[in-house]
């Protein structure tokens, strides 16, 4: 199976996300469901909102106890039908807080990990347009023990995209930065939205963030969509949020 | 004093042999093992650790008789592997290095286990997620990653299996030349009249070898280390 190298700013920007899932986790209940369809579709929230358990569940790195999630018109999971597609025939990339770039391998090993792992033909050209595009060319042979918090993102940022997922989540990626550390990779995010045709879901309890990057914005509170639609939804929902929730 | 005669020659070539052979078949199924118990739970997972953990605990004489019994020319695996598959352990070299390594089988499998269970599962799940199948995730990260603890478990069964007595002279005897190896051809000698130097030249010979392989260990466990960490 020949995969079409979906980086290449191209018509399939949009896409289709569908979730509606139940979960629970000890004392704590996700009950979402929401659907999306643009560029990048943001999981706004304060922390312990149930937006890592929701894009995990998205990911298949977590099964939902209900429901069903659908991209693109394929089902990923359906309880009812008692499907689920393993984490690894998703296609669908993850970008962690913590970076996680693998330790024993070097730059480059970590960018061409995803293209080995699905048996992808080598495309230089492709490669070239990532490394240009998250500026990373200088770190190729270093070892993810010698960069730092910015690059360690974006590195991960560009392993993710060249295994050529059809769907990239990112879990509050600017989360572990400092605020200039965010500054640094803001940028490149937003270059990533318009440049890179990767359709995303952006994760973070960061309203500027989210104002910034998501086309579609879905709002969670205590594991529950309280709100979906545009950035407008910010500022009516997020001040009636108490302050002191949004801490952490 | 340090003339070493033929017959020591020997003794010194056949233990390295039957180290070397019994940590190195030893190994792939010490990585199985330590994985199952790091990573699965099963039905039987606490006696497999036990059954893993009892050449530790037996007297070696006993694990010995055991294999004798089973592996033996007239034990019941030992007949069929004879009869079927021309193998045949008691007596031979090869059953030496079976003794060797189900000896150490305990201290190879325990470094290895602890750094499975080190590795961070955070990193299998990113490789997940970048389409690595399991088998493809345990190859490219998790293995790797337990390299130093593999290198350990290795040399710790190979010291074990240099300085291995009971289990092997009981179950393959203490035949010069075929399973004589350095801890049996010590007994023989003190136990000779005028055995004394020689044993003594074997004995500074075998805290060589332990040296040799725990300095070793240590150079590649670092280089591992390295490797890992990119320093």
């Amino acid at each position: 199976m020949v995969r079409p190298a979906r980086i290449a700013a191209s018509a399939r920007e949009l896409i289709m996300l569908r979730v509606e899932v139940s979960k629970r986790l000890g004392e704590f209940v996700i009950d979402a469901a929401f659907a999306s369809e643009g560029r990048v579709t943001g999981l706004f929230g304060v922390s312990g909102a149930g937006k890592t358990s929701l894009v995990n569940m998205i990911a298949g790195l977590l099964r939902p106890d209900r429901g069903s999630i659908a991209v693109d018109g394929e089902t990923l999971d359906d309880t009812e039908k008692s499907a689920h597609v393993p984490i690894y025939r998703r296609r669908i990339g993850y970008v962690f807080q913590d970076a996680r770039l693998f330790p024993h391998l070097d730059v480059c090993g970590n960018l061409d990990y995803g293209r080995k792992m699905n048996r992808l033909a080598e495309d230089h050209a492709l490669r070239r347009r990532v490394v240009d595009l998250l500026d990373i060319g200088d770190l190729l042979n270093r070892r993810p023990g010698k960069l730092s918090g910015g690059e360690r993102q974006r590195v991960a940022l560009g392993r993710a995209l060249l295994s050529q997922p059809r769907l990239l989540l990112l879990d509050e990626p600017l989360g572990s930065l400092d605020e200039e550390r965010k500054e640094e990779i803001l940028p490149y995010l937003i270059r990533l939205r318009d440049e890179a045709g990767v359709p995303m879901v952006y994760v973070s309890h960061d309203p500027f963030e989210m104002r910034k990057l998501a086309s579609h914005i879905v709002m969670l509170q205590r594991g529950r969509v309280i709100a979906s639609g545009g950035s407008e939804i910010l500022l009516s929902e997020a001040a009636r949020i108490p302050s002191s929730q949004k801490s952490g | 004093m340090f003339d070493i005669s033929d017959t020591e020659w020997t003794a010194i070539l056949l233990s390295l042999r039957v180290a070397t052979v019994a940590a190195l078949v030893a190994t792939p199924f010490g990585i199985a093992v330590a994985w199952l118990l790091a990573r699965r739970d099963f039905w039987g997972k606490s006696l497999l650790d036990a059954l893993v953990h009892l050449p530790l605990v037996l007297p070696p004489v006993v694990t010995g008789y055991l294999l004798l019994l089973s592996l033996g020319r007239r034990g019941l695996i030992g007949a069929w592997l004879a009869d079927h598959l021309g193998i045949v352990f008691a007596f031979r070299w090869t059953g030496a290095a079976l003794a060797c390594g189900i000896m150490a089988f305990p201290l190879l499998v325990r470094p290895i286990r602890l750094s499975i269970e080190a590795v961070d599962r955070k990193l299998e799940q990113a490789a997940a997620t970048l389409g690595a199948a399991p088998w493809q995730v345990f190859l490219t990260v998790t293995l790797p990653l337990t390299l130093p603890g593999v290198i350990a478990g290795m040399v710790l069964g190979f010291a074990k299996a240099i300085g291995e007595f009971g289990a092997t002279i009981t179950f393959v005897s203490n035949i010069p030349g075929e399973t004589q190896t350095i801890s049996s051809a010590i007994y023989s000698l003190i136990q000779a009249p005028d055995g004394d130097a020689p044993a003594l030249r074997l004995v500074v010979v075998s805290i060589v070898i332990a040296m040799a392989a725990l300095v070793g260990s240590e150079w590649f466990a670092r280089r591992a280390l390295r490797r890992l960490h990119g320093n």
